[in-house]
């Protein structure tokens, strides 16, 4: 039904032409769910933008050919591809709240496509805009129609998106990181839906992702870019048992799965002797009732209701729980960012609940509980460099001043790995790794008893994914480090804690050692998360890092 | 991606030929902003005649060679006095823009970062501001105050800081919560310094913008107020009054005398204008790629 030829596309840049996808050639039959696997800038948006001819400016399609039934959709008017687009391929972006007109109602905005294409008039838009919201499984249609995206949820604007592709009947669906930034149990029904929609209505998808793990488990067959060419095509089950090219092999081997160590996801040739963290029994935070409530415009919300839990010096704590539980708000307690309306926070035998957040910025402690933020983009100042984000806690709680500091900081460059030519680099100039490098460093500057990181690798690609959790780990080793992870992602926790706190509502539902909790969990929560996650086919290879260094 | 290796400064200069070459209409506006400063720098002494000087035998002649923009009614050379009336009315235009752009600055800083009662009042005093004709609260300002050209940048200033500090209120707001903000406080910088040196230097683009428009806006607003008799007082060269002097003249022919400094006057607003958004790519380091 699709077919790619040879295709190219070349971005004309300051620094001259870029090629972002090279010599791409891909079938795709009616019905077919494809899935595009590869890491940040491998070219597999490109390539879908391409083919729906939406490149951003500058970009074009210099080589190759782009069928469609039978259709050119590289040489078609423009006036011929918007009754292409929407009619009869649809797509669904990464952002779905982005996705979607913040002031006006969904249902309108399923309308507009409905009209836009013929699909219905004035007088029964209403009607089939219910209908299409009621198809992708929204309860209560009628009265979600009138609704703001503001006043959805991060998944419900996702359903809203799909209902708005799938209005009218298109025959191919691209979904690009459709779940990224939605929790992992909300990625399990937004998956399930498009699959079931897409066998109920015979529709052809092709789903973009970094995860291979959910490509495997949603897609019938997966190709896998780098650099903008097609390095491996196959069946999920093919790919993961028998794996040609070395791309593919690393990429497996980096994506979290069960009863593999977290020095296994790194290539055999840069593993290191794993070292264990020393712990000296001593409990470091000791938190007790802790209260948080929010002055809400319906009277008050309670974020964190009552939560007390040890945190033994020299261990590594997880905080899992779904969006709105409680989990950053807790977090920014314990950094003392937030003040608790209740309850108290004893670090190192010190009530650290007691000083006021407003206060804390010059409070001795204050050097000892730091932070690495989740968005490394947002939590750098886009107009300082590197080094100069990297200095400002040495600066002005360390006071370092002219050499001290530089080489403080070109001694932390070197700790987490970010060479020192990068450090005079603004934030836009780093990859997304290099940015997660940097606030790390920076949150290791004053060498902190206690280490806050929330979801640190929730926006990385797997393979940096895997350096940056062994870098952490030994991190901890090496400055005896407490650490508290904030994560949704239970494979990743199950690698780099020893125990686990899961969170609903504000509450503590469920705690104890990781591998125990994991392996025989108690509450229905606990359960659905580790269900909701993504599991690599049965035949993935032990170690795939074996075979390639035959 | 730039060359890391070389100085902060040649960076600058490097980023600042880049902007230049990358847009041919910026490099043009920065052009005729350069020439407009040396006019005000170097006028009295480049002018072949002296703007005040008056000569009855030569009065109301048409441009020629050694008039190249005619004389007026008193017989002084018009062109002399357009390009003398340079630095009078770009230092009110500057100068006012820099007292709205300064003050403006800290109280939108400091409503968008704090917000409450502080921000409540003060949005509340910027709406009475703006809810005036802002040109006829500029004239009520100079004649209350006095006729004088300090009144004319105070009048001016005041008329303009709502634009400035609703714009760096919401360049604060939307960023009181980043996480660089939440990574400084970790770091132990307190909220003066939080707000001066991580927060507002984010709001500089988009406020480069509104001061170019501002500048232009300005030099406007400054001529039309000597133009109905306010402030700047004859004989002093000003554009606004050659115009409105000169406008007496058009009827019976002698175009001359109101062309060249409205010329001269809309050339001036044009380069501001123009001048937007080099300026903003010029402070924002995203440019610099």
């Amino acid at each position: 039904m699709l077919e790619l030829r040879n295709l190219g596309v070349t971005f004309q840049t300051r620094k001259g032409p870029v090629e972002a996808v090279r010599d791409v050639s891909l079938k795709l039959a009616k019905g077919e769910s494809l899935g595009i696997v590869g890491e940040s800038g491998s070219g597999k948006s490109v390539t879908s933008y391409a083919l729906m001819r939406i490149l951003d400016r500058g970009g074009s399609i210099t080589a190759g050919d782009v069928t469609y039934s039978g259709i050119d959709l590289r040489r078609a008017a423009e006036r011929d591809m918007l009754d292409v687009r929407g009619r009869e391929i649809s797509m669904i972006f990464q952002n779905p709240r982005a996705a979607l007109n913040p002031i006006r109602k969904v249902g309108a905005q399923i309308e507009d496509v409905l009209r836009r294409h013929a699909q219905a008039t004035r007088y029964d838009a209403r009607a089939k805009a219910i209908a299409a919201l009621e198809a992708v499984r929204i309860r209560d249609a009628e009265a979600r129609y009138e609704a703001y995206p503001f006043e959805l949820s991060g998944g419900m604007c996702q359903r809203v998106v799909i209902a708005i592709a799938l209005a009218c009947d298109p025959r191919l669906l691209i979904a690009d990181e459709p779940t990224t930034g939605l929790d992992i149990t909300t990625q399990k029904t937004v998956m399930d839906l498009i699959r079931e929609l897409s066998a109920e209505r015979q529709m052809s998808t092709i789903t973009i992702t970094h995860d291979l793990g959910l490509a495997a488990e949603y897609c019938d067959r997966i190709v896998v870019m780098k650099d903008g060419a097609l390095v491996e095509e196959g069946t999920p089950e093919a790919l993961f048992s028998n794996a040609r090219h070395p791309y593919t092999r690393k990429l497996i081997a980096a994506t979290p799965r069960l009863n593999a160590s977290i020095r296994e996801l790194l290539p055999a040739d840069t593993r290191t002797p794993y070292r264990p963290s020393r712990s000296d029994g001593e409990t470091l935070l000791k938190v007790r009732d802790l209260v948080k409530t929010f002055q809400g415009k319906s009277g008050p919300v309670q974020a964190v209701k009552g939560v007390s839990f040890d945190l033994t010096q020299g261990t590594s704590l997880a905080l899992v729980g779904e969006s709105g539980c409680g989990k950053s708000t807790l977090s920014s307690m314990l950094t003392r960012l937030l003040d608790p309306t209740l309850g108290q926070i004893e670090f190192d035998g010190e009530d650290l609940g007691a000083v006021p957040a407003r206060n804390f910025a010059r409070h001795p402690r204050r050097r000892d509980i730091q932070m690495v933020f989740q968005d490394a983009t947002d939590s750098l100042n886009p107009r300082f460099t590197a080094a100069q984000s990297i200095a400002a806690p040495l600066r002005k709680i360390a006071k370092l001043r002219g050499t001290a500091l530089k080489n403080r900081v070109a001694e932390l460059a070197d700790q987490v790995g970010l060479p020192q030519s990068l450090l005079h680099r603004f934030p836009h100039q780093l990859s997304g790794g290099q940015k997660a490098r940097v606030g790390i460093a920076r949150a290791i500057a004053l060498n902190p008893k206690l280490l806050i990181l929330d979801e640190p690798t929730a926006a990385l690609d797997v393979s940096i994914q895997a350096v940056v959790l062994n870098l952490l780990a030994d991190l901890r080793a090496d400055l005896g480090m407490t650490y508290i992870f904030v994560s949704h992602d239970l494979q990743v926790v199950r690698m780099l804690c020893d125990q686990v706190l899961v969170m609903q509502a504000g509450e503590i539902v469920e705690r104890g050692a990781t591998a125990h909790v994991m392996d025989a969990p108690q509450h229905p929560l606990t359960r659905s998360l580790i269900e909701a996650t993504p599991k690599l086919p049965s035949t993935a290879f032990e170690d795939p890092i074996k075979e390639v260094a035959e | 991606m730039s060359d890391t290796t070389t100085s902060p400064r040649r960076q600058a200069l490097a980023h600042f030929a880049y902007v230049m070459r990358d847009n041919p209409v910026t490099f043009l506006a920065f052009a005729m902003f350069a020439a407009f400063v040396l006019m005000a720098l170097f006028g009295p002494a480049l002018v072949p005649y002296d703007p005040l000087a008056s000569d009855a035998s030569k009065a109301l002649q048409p441009p020629s060679a050694s008039h190249w923009f005619g004389t007026d009614n008193l017989g002084r050379d018009v062109f002399s006095r357009v390009i003398v009336a340079t630095r009078l009315d770009l230092t009110i235009s500057v100068a006012a823009v820099a007292l709205s752009f300064v003050f403006g600055s800290i109280l939108g800083a400091v409503a968008g970062y704090w917000g409450g009662w502080l921000d409540a009042v003060l949005n509340r005093v910027l709406d009475t501001i703006m809810a005036f004709p802002l040109f006829v609260l500029a004239m009520g300002i100079v004649a209350a105050l006095g006729n004088t050209v300090e009144n004319i940048v105070y009048a001016t200033a005041i008329i303009n800081l709502p634009f400035y500090a609703r714009l760096v209120r919401a360049e604060v707001n939307i960023r009181r919560e980043a996480g660089f903000v939440q990574a400084a406080k970790l770091s132990g910088e307190s909220d003066i310094s939080i707000l001066a040196r991580q927060i507002f230097p984010n709001a500089l683009p988009p406020m480069m913008v509104q001061i170019s428009l501002n500048l232009g806006w300005a030099i406007l607003n400054a001529a039309g107020l000597s133009f109905i008799g306010l402030g700047v007082r004859p004989p002093e060269a000003e554009w606004g009054i050659m115009v409105a002097e000169g406008a007496n003249f058009i009827i019976s022919g002698e175009w001359w005398l109101a062309l060249f400094p409205g010329l001269w006057l809309m050339m001036a607003v044009f380069t501001f204008n123009l001048m937007g958004d080099g300026l903003r790519d010029l402070v924002d380091p995203r440019r610099r790629t």
